[in-house]
C-alpha cells in the first residue's frame, strides 16, 4: 500500500518554534538567534552588549555549547541571566531545547532574549527557534568568501555583524567583497562592521536592537 | 551534521503514518529535499540506516530525491534554475543580474510517500 504523506520533515520543530514565537509575542520579548562559526566572537559580542545596554533593557541569554559552560559563565559575569544548553556534540539547537531552557529563566519583564547557537555555519540555519531575527557574525580573520560558501545562513539573516574590524590592517579580508556577497544572497540584510574588543561600530548595532525592541513591545 | 536529527524526524513521521494506516511492514520511504537545504544525502541515508538497524523497519528502502533550486530574478523577474551549482550567487539567465534573487524552490524537506503493508 502506498500512502501519500507530504509532511515537512521538520514539522515537529516548526510547531515548537511556533509555540515559542507566541510565548515571546505575548510578553513583547525580542528574541534573536545568534549564529557564526566557532571563534567569530558571539560570546564577546554578548558580553559587550549585555554590559552596555544593561541600564536600558532586561536581557537574558540561552547559551548553546557542545560541551562546556565557559561561555555561560562569561555571560553570567555581566549580571544578565544565563542558562546553558549542552548539546553533547549536537551541531545545532532546536525548538525543544529552547523550551526546556526557558523553564530555568525568569522571562517576565524581559526585553531581549539572545540565543547563542552552536558555532557552525551550516546546521543551525535549518532549525527555526521561534526567533524574531537571525543574526550572523563573521570575523575578518575568516575568509571573505564565507557568505558565498554558506549561503543559506546569510540568506536567512536579518543582520550580519563583521567582527574584529580592528584587525583589518593585518588580515587579507575585503569588507566590500564580503558585504557584496551578503547583499547578493539577501538584499534586505543589514551589515555592521564592529570590534567587540575596541567597541568600534557597536552603536549602530545597539540602535538596531533598540528599534527592533521598540517595534516588538506591546 | 544535522542529518541525524533529520533522520530521527523522518522516522517519527513514518511511524505515525504507519500507525495511522494500520501498517506494520515498511517497504519504501521517499523523501524530497531541496538543493539549498545543505542536506548531504549520504549522511541522511546513513542516519536512517543507523536508526532503523535491528528494528522492524530495517529492510525498508530509503529513497532520496533532490529538488533543484529555482530563483526569480531581482531585476527582470525572469525565473530560472541555475545549472550545475547550488550557489545562490548566479547570474540571471535572462539579464545577467547576480544579486538578490528570490528563492522559489530549493528549501523543501518533506516526506513524499511511504509504501508499507
Ligand atoms: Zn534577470
Amino acid at each position: 500500500m502506498k500512502v501519500s504523506v507530504i509532511r515537512n520533515v521538520l514539522e515537529a520543530n516548526d510547531r515548537l518554534a511556533g509555540e515559542l514565537r507566541e510565548m515571546m509575542a505575548a510578553r513583547g520579548i525580542l528574541s534573536l538567534n545568534l549564529m557564526s562559526s566557532p571563534g567569530a566572537g558571539k560570546t564577546s559580542l554578548l558580553e559587550r552588549t549585555l554590559r552596555d545596554l544593561a541600564p536600558e533593557f532586561k536581557m537574558a541569554v540561552i547559551e548553546g555549547d557542545l560541551q562546556t559552560d565557559n561561555d555561560a559563565r562569561r555571560v553570567a559575569a555581566t549580571g544578565a541571566q544565563a542558562v546553558q544548553i549542552n548539546t553533547e556534540g549536537g551541531c545545532h539547537l532546536n525548538g525543544s531545547m529552547i523550551l526546556e531552557a526557558l523553564k530555568q529563566l525568569d522571562i517576565e519583564g524581559l526585553d531581549i532574549l539572545f540565543i547563542e547557537n552552536v558555532g557552525n555555519l551550516v546546521c543551525p540555519a535549518e532549525f527555526d527557534l521561534g526567533e524574531d531575527a537571525k543574526v550572523t557574525l563573521l570575523s575578518v580573520t575568516e575568509g571573505d568568501d564565507k557568505p558565498e560558501k554558506y549561503p543559506l545562513m546569510f540568506n536567512l539573516s536579518s543582520v550580519s555583524l563583521l567582527n574584529k574590524v580592528d584587525l583589518l590592517p593585518y588580515v587579507d579580508f575585503d569588507m566590500e567583497r564580503a558585504e557584496g556577497f551578503m547583499r547578493a544572497l539577501n538584499k534586505d540584510i543589514t551589515v555592521f562592521g564592529v570590534s567587540c574588543r575596541t567597541g568600534e561600530g557597536l552603536d549602530p548595532w545597539y540602535d538596531w536592537l533598540r528599534a527592533r525592541r521598540a517595534a516588538k513591545k506591546r | 551534521m544535522h542529518e541525524m536529527s533529520i533522520a530521527q524526524s523522518i522516522l517519527d513521521i513514518v511511524q505515525q503514518e504507519m500507525e495511522k494506516n494500520g501498517l506494520t511492514r515498511l517497504i519504501r520511504v521517499k523523501v524530497k529535499f531541496g538543493r539549498l537545504t545543505n542536506t548531504v544525502p549520504e549522511a541522511l541515508d546513513t542516519g536512517f540506516m543507523a536508526l532503523t538497524a535491528q528494528t522492524p523497519l530495517e529492510s525498508a528502502v530509503f529513497e532520496l530525491e533532490e529538488i533543484p533550486a529555482r530563483y526569480r530574478c531581482f531585476k527582470c523577474a525572469a525565473e530560472f534554475t541555475p545549472e550545475g551549482t547550488n550557489r545562490l550567487l548566479v547570474p540571471c539567465t535572462a539579464c545577467g543580474e547576480e544579486f538578490g534573487h528570490a528563492v522559489l524552490s530549493g528549501k523543501e524537506l518533506y516526506i513524499d510517500f511511504i509504501e508499507a503493508e
